[in-house]
């Protein structure tokens, strides 16, 4: 081999070296400084824990027939709701829907909001066979989209009908509900934002117009504003006879 | 005197040998189209939807699962009932067993929201759920029925045959406790929540899969104009009505029980009463077509000899299946959760409280054809390429005590 092939030689490896270093450093850079950029009320390296248990209390009493506050909330802050133009009624998505019922023996009729319960033992994450569908130490119940499948056995399990399975291809999601064609999603009590010590979407619409029929807060704080309402007034949860122990409780039906 | 069985592969050399497979392809590729579809589109595309999940693939994979187990009932009982009679019939029934599962487990999976993930099924397990189980049950039932096959078709492998034959009918079992337990721990639904409906899919699976071995053992010896003697078949119509009948009396037990208990008059109700298609279907296709006819017709004295009857009884049993399992899968969705006992809903955005409908897509039918297709092709070139059929089933090759022999 000649001086001048060698020289070559040893330039093309330089280069190719140096190359090597700048795409590395370009890939590993966003997830760096991304890491370093933001500030949660809960670090995001800290687990959740399970001294907490988030819930919310819906007092139906205080819900007007015709109001839809917290649904239109839900789906500002999370996408949902007209991200589905090729999907029947049946078919779109619904994280959160009012419902108005009425007791067959008297007549007496409510108006409601229906979503996740979010229960203690959820047969959403019993039945899931990848473990997608799980309940966050704090009692938030998810679904992974990574490992979702979209079997639909969680929808088959869900007493409450919650959860709802993307028909579509979807577009200008919001970065922090990510959603996906042919996977199942559900209320996520707005985890992103309680993670950041806010309240969900729905509870903030309904007390900003001054209904305050929602009140979010920890279950196993004996001072918590949720846990001296459960306290002094009776409450139910629905489907009570399976067992759940739901994180949504109502009042008034 | 003991006999020995010739088995041979078919000629498979006819026009019709290659119209069949074919035909088979081309309904295969037409279901593979559809699929590309569903999938590319979305599941909007189907008849789908986030109150009926479970649509007609579903029935269709289900189906055949269900018989996928029954079908290795027929070997079970030459091996471990001793039967000498049904002992030919053993390579057959572990064949068809393997492809009735293969077709409808590709129907399960293709039907997925996300089946390019089917590698995510496979390697994450919630033990908990019975789903995940059914994963590990329905891999091993192809395994285990492999090895049987070739415990039974490999001589020097021969003296391990029972044992093998012992695990196959032990893990068919399992298998088909799971599928039912699919809809047996479903706590929430009306229509589910019943643990006889795990023993009632393991009889179901009795009949389906022995209805599905018939019409397959009758068509591969007709076709290939191999004796078949009324020994065999004979023995296998009058199973197939012990089947059948038990079937009747699981529905009943399941139906007497929900109708004693108040809380479930609304399911049993709209099923049996005033249910539409459900109950037109449960009625007239599910009891009367496809059991009570088919008894008849396969204990009637004359008719019950006749081959064009049994092949036509035992195709009523598999459309009484169909209607059976359309039934359980989508009227059980289509009734309406119980999410506030005592009220009746006004108004949802959500239908609450209404009976849900579901119009089946061409797409759904034909990825669920598909699945059948799959499985009859895998049996034709089994059967072309292997060793699984007796060259001859007359009645003296099987049983040395038959008449004339």
């Amino acid at each position: 081999m000649s001086e001048s092939s060698k020289l070559a030689d040893a330039a093309r490896r330089n280069f190719l070296a140096r190359a090597g270093v700048a795409a590395g450093a370009a890939a590993v850079a966003p997830g760096v400084f991304l890491s370093t950029s933001t500030a949660h009320a809960r670090p995001a390296d800290e687990p959740v824990s399970s001294e907490k248990r988030w819930g919310i209390l819906v007092d139906t009493t205080k819900c007007a027939s015709d109001c839809n506050d917290c649904v239109t909330a839900c789906e500002n802050e999370n996408g949902w709701g007209s991200s589905e133009p090729n999907s029947d009624a049946a078919q779109k998505a619904h994280w959160i829907r009012s419902v108005t019922i009425k007791n067959k023996a008297t007549g007496f009729a409510k108006t409601l909001p229906m979503m996740c319960q979010h229960c203690e033992t959820p047969p959403c994450v019993d039945v899931c066979p990848t473990g997608a569908s799980f309940r966050r130490a704090d009692g938030i119940v998810l679904v992974d989209k990574h490992i979702c499948i979209g079997c639909r056995y969680c929808m088959m399990a869900c007493p409450y009908k919650a959860r709802s399975f993307v028909h579509e291809d979807l577009h200008d999601q919001k970065p922090w509900a990510p959603r996906g064609k042919g996977t199942v999603e559900s209320c996520t009590m707005c985890d992103h934002r309680v993670d950041k010590g806010q309240i969900p979407a729905c509870v903030e619409a309904c007390s900003a117009d001054n209904h305050n029929a929602l009140i979010f807060g920890d279950l196993y704080d004996e001072n918590s504003e949720i846990s001296q309402a459960l306290k002094a007034k009776d409450s139910v949860e629905l489907r009570a006879d399976l067992g759940l122990n739901t994180g949504v409780r109502y009042r008034g039906i | 005197m003991k006999l020995s069985m010739n088995y041979r592969e078919i000629e498979g050399s006819s026009t019709g040998f290659w119209i069949l497979l074919g035909g088979l392809a081309l309904v295969i590729a037409l279901a593979g189209g559809a699929t590309l579809y569903m999938e590319h589109e979305g599941h909007y595309v189907t008849g789908m939807n986030n109150q009926i999940v479970w649509g007609m693939p579903h029935v269709f994979a289900i189906f055949l699962i269900v018989a996928a187990s029954g079908a290795l009932n027929v070997a079970s009982i030459g091996t471990v009932f001793g039967k000498p009679l049904y002992k030919p019939l053993g390579r057959l029934s572990g064949l068809l067993a393997i492809a009735l599962l293969l077709g409808g487990l590709i129907v399960l999976v293709l039907d997925l929201g996300r089946p390019d993930r089917l590698i995510v099924a496979m390697t994450y397990y919630n033990f908990k759920s019975i789903f995940a189980w059914n994963i590990i049950l329905y891999n091993g039932f192809l395994a285990v029925t492999v090895v049987y096959l070739w415990m039974m078709m490999e001589r020097r492998m021969n003296r391990y045959y029972r044992p093998a034959g012992l695990v196959a009918f032990l893990w068919r079992l399992i298998l088909t406790t799971g599928t039912g337990s699919i809809f047996g721990f479903l706590v929430a639904r009306q229509a589910y929540d019943a643990a006889i409906m795990a023993p009632m899919f393991v009889i179901m699976s009795f009949s389906y899969g022995l209805a599905v071995f018939i019409l397959v053992l009758m068509a591969s010896y007709n076709w290939t104009r191999r004796p078949l003697g009324d020994a065999v078949l004979l023995r296998l119509k009058n199973l197939l009505g012990v089947y059948i009948a038990a079937v009747l009396y699981f529905v009943l037990v399941f139906n007497l029980t929900n109708l004693y208990a108040t809380e479930h008059h609304g399911i049993e109700r709209f099923i049996l009463l005033d249910g539409g298609i459900y109950t037109k279907l449960f009625w007239i296709v599910q009891i009367g077509l496809g059991s009570l006819l088919p008894l008849a017709m396969i204990y009637h004295p004359t008719i019950g000899k006749s081959r064009p009857a049994i092949a036509t009884a035992a195709a009523l049993v598999i459309v009484g299946a169909f209607a059976q399992l359309y039934v359980i899968l989508i009227g059980g969705q289509a009734y309406p959760l119980e999410i506030f006992p005592g009220y009746e809903v006004v108004s949802s955005a959500f239908f609450d409280g209404q009976v849900n409908s579901y119009s089946p897509s061409v797409w759904e039918i034909a990825l669920g054809v598909g699945g059948i297709a799959l499985a009859l092709m895998i049996v034709t070139i089994g059967v072309r390429v292997l060793r699984f059929l007796p060259e001859s089933l007359e009645d003296a090759a099987v049983d040395p005590h038959a008449k004339g022999a």
